[in-house]
């Protein structure tokens, strides 16, 4: 029974994606909506992601300097592993965590209100592909804005670290220099922001399932909230295994 | 013209509407009237395609809506406009892009006239010097009118309303009543409007359809209603002793009892 009961979310969910990513009626107004959900879901974030991303870099670089740091340790290790965290897993995969909440929360509820007050039908009844005139542009505008924040997060975090050392006087700025620049491999960076594509398309995809499929009224679409938040960050941490099983 | 023929509509096994067969014609304004529960909605999310009928067909001017296939159905709807109970205006759009949203979506027109037709409708609802409001900061009453001239704005051939008069003053409710009848002549629409409101019914019921318990009652034109035989008709219509002295007043030429 609660096998058939996922299937089934399972298939309207792909059912919704297959209406979602169809030729919009109108460019014009696709990329309207684009760029307005660009700003609304990504621009609108940044301030929260560096807020986050500059005192966890800060905090992992203390934490590193006090656990790991010891005289059999070379001393660039601190910076090292400072930098190997942020560019592995917080910018990309805790992050988005992080924007599961905001962003998820916010697509949710605004769909689930639009869909109890009817303006939903309004679309349908005029002839709109209401799902790509909704949900289309929330999802090309996460995946392309995501990359940014990825790496906005990334290099506020390592000022961050570079906060400990200079203010804080937690380790030298040239061990951390040094931790930072040791065997850097680019491909990190790429596969950061690839995993963060397909977690920029669980954020904006799920909670807009959720909010579109509501049905009743204002109870539901805090649920909806609720739910969205909660899947797409369970989703996240199942893809992450997986995603970073393929990408390393 | 739409003609519906032998439609019935189950959930779950439980019938909602019962062979409703009718004719809702051009230039006029249709009223389906009834008692909540009765099938109202269901019958006009049935013809506009919100819902799917479990048997039965709705024919514009000949064209079996039921039996489109979705693409089909996309293009018929862009032929609809639809007033809907909340009056269901974009949150986030003013007032005139609201009314400039289904000619942005499927008009040919440049942005000047897109914005002139827009302007015209708003014109035609008395609402001009209210474009660059937000629906949320207008009154029950305009934000129907902003439906109503959204609803028009691509000239529609059928215009459906949900009970456009809930929630407002009996003298808003009469602006939106003639409103709707207006347009309903200019444009020479098929206009079908879900009502609870007996001024309506009788002030602009070209033809009344009265559904109970999700069949056809009775049907005719405001004319008909006072001196209708039918009880269940009579009854709905008729609730209040108020109303049933004023109808006895007016079948007996006594004084009423109020």
């Amino acid at each position: 029974m609660l096998i058939h009961k996922h299937l089934t979310i399972l298939g309207r969910y792909v059912i919704l994606m297959g209406r979602t990513f169809s030729v919009p009626e109108r460019m014009r107004m696709f990329f309207k909506q684009y760029v307005k959900e660009m700003a609304q879901l990504g621009v609108n974030s940044i301030g929260i992601v560096l807020l986050i991303s500059f005192f966890i870099g800060a905090v992992i670089c203390i934490q590193m300097k006090l656990n790991i740091q010891s005289p059999w340790m070379p001393r660039w290790v601190s910076g090292y592993t400072t930098r190997e965290i942020l560019l592995l897993e917080f910018s990309s995969s805790i992050m988005c965590l992080i924007l599961a909440g905001k962003v998820g929360s916010n697509i949710a509820s605004e769909l689930g209100t639009m869909r109890v007050t009817q303006q939903i039908d309004a679309l349908d009844i005029m002839g709109v592909n209401s799902a790509c005139y909704l949900i289309l542009p929330k999802i090309m505008g996460m995946l392309t804005i995501m990359p940014f924040l990825v790496i906005f997060s990334s290099a506020t975090g390592i000022l961050g670290a570079y906060a400990t050392a200079y203010i804080g006087h937690v380790l030298p700025p040239d061990d951390l220099t040094l931790g930072l620049q040791h065997s850097f491999n680019p491909w990190f960076v790429y596969m950061s922001i690839i995993k963060s594509q397909f977690f920029a398309f669980i954020i904006s995809s799920v909670p807009a399932f959720c909010g579109y499929t509501v049905e009743g009224g204002s109870v539901n679409v805090g649920k909806a909230s609720t739910d969205a938040v909660v899947s797409s960050s369970v989703l996240i941490l199942f893809s992450d295994v997986f995603l970073t099983q393929l990408l390393s | 013209m739409i003609e519906v023929r032998q439609l019935c509509k189950s959930f779950d096994g439980r019938e909602v509407l019962k062979d409703i067969s009718t004719v809702f014609e051009d230039g006029k304004t249709n009223l389906i009237i009834g008692q909540s529960g009765s099938g109202k909605t269901v019958l006009m999310k049935n013809l506009v395609g919100l819902l799917d009928p479990t048997s039965g067909q709705v024919l514009y001017d000949g064209r079996d809506f039921v039996a489109m296939s979705k693409q089909e159905k996309v293009y018929m709807r862009r032929e609809m406009g639809m007033i809907f109970q909340s009056a269901a205006l974009f949150d986030s759009l003013t007032v005139l892009e609201n009314v400039m949203f289904p000619l942005d979506m499927f008009s040919t027109m440049n942005y000047r006239e897109r914005q002139k037709r827009a302007m015209d409708c708003l014109d035609r609802v008395n609402l001009v010097g209210a474009e660059e409001k937000f629906p949320g900061e207008i009154s029950g009453g305009m934000q129907k009118r902003v439906a109503i001239a959204r609803a028009i704005a691509l000239n529609p051939k059928y215009l459906f309303c949900d009970e456009p008069n809930s929630g407002l003053d009996p003298k808003t409710s009469l602006v939106i009543d003639d409103l709707l009848q207006g347009i309903t002549k200019e444009f020479n629409m098929t206009t079908i409007i879900n009502t609870h409101d007996m001024n309506s019914v009788m002030g602009i019921g070209e033809n009344i359809i009265f559904i109970y318990e999700g069949h056809k009652e009775w049907q005719g034109v405001s004319s008909q209603v006072m001196g209708s035989t039918n009880q269940r008709l009579t009854d709905f219509i008729f609730a209040s002793d108020l109303l049933k002295n004023m109808r006895q007043m007016v079948i007996n030429g006594t004084n009423p009892k109020i």
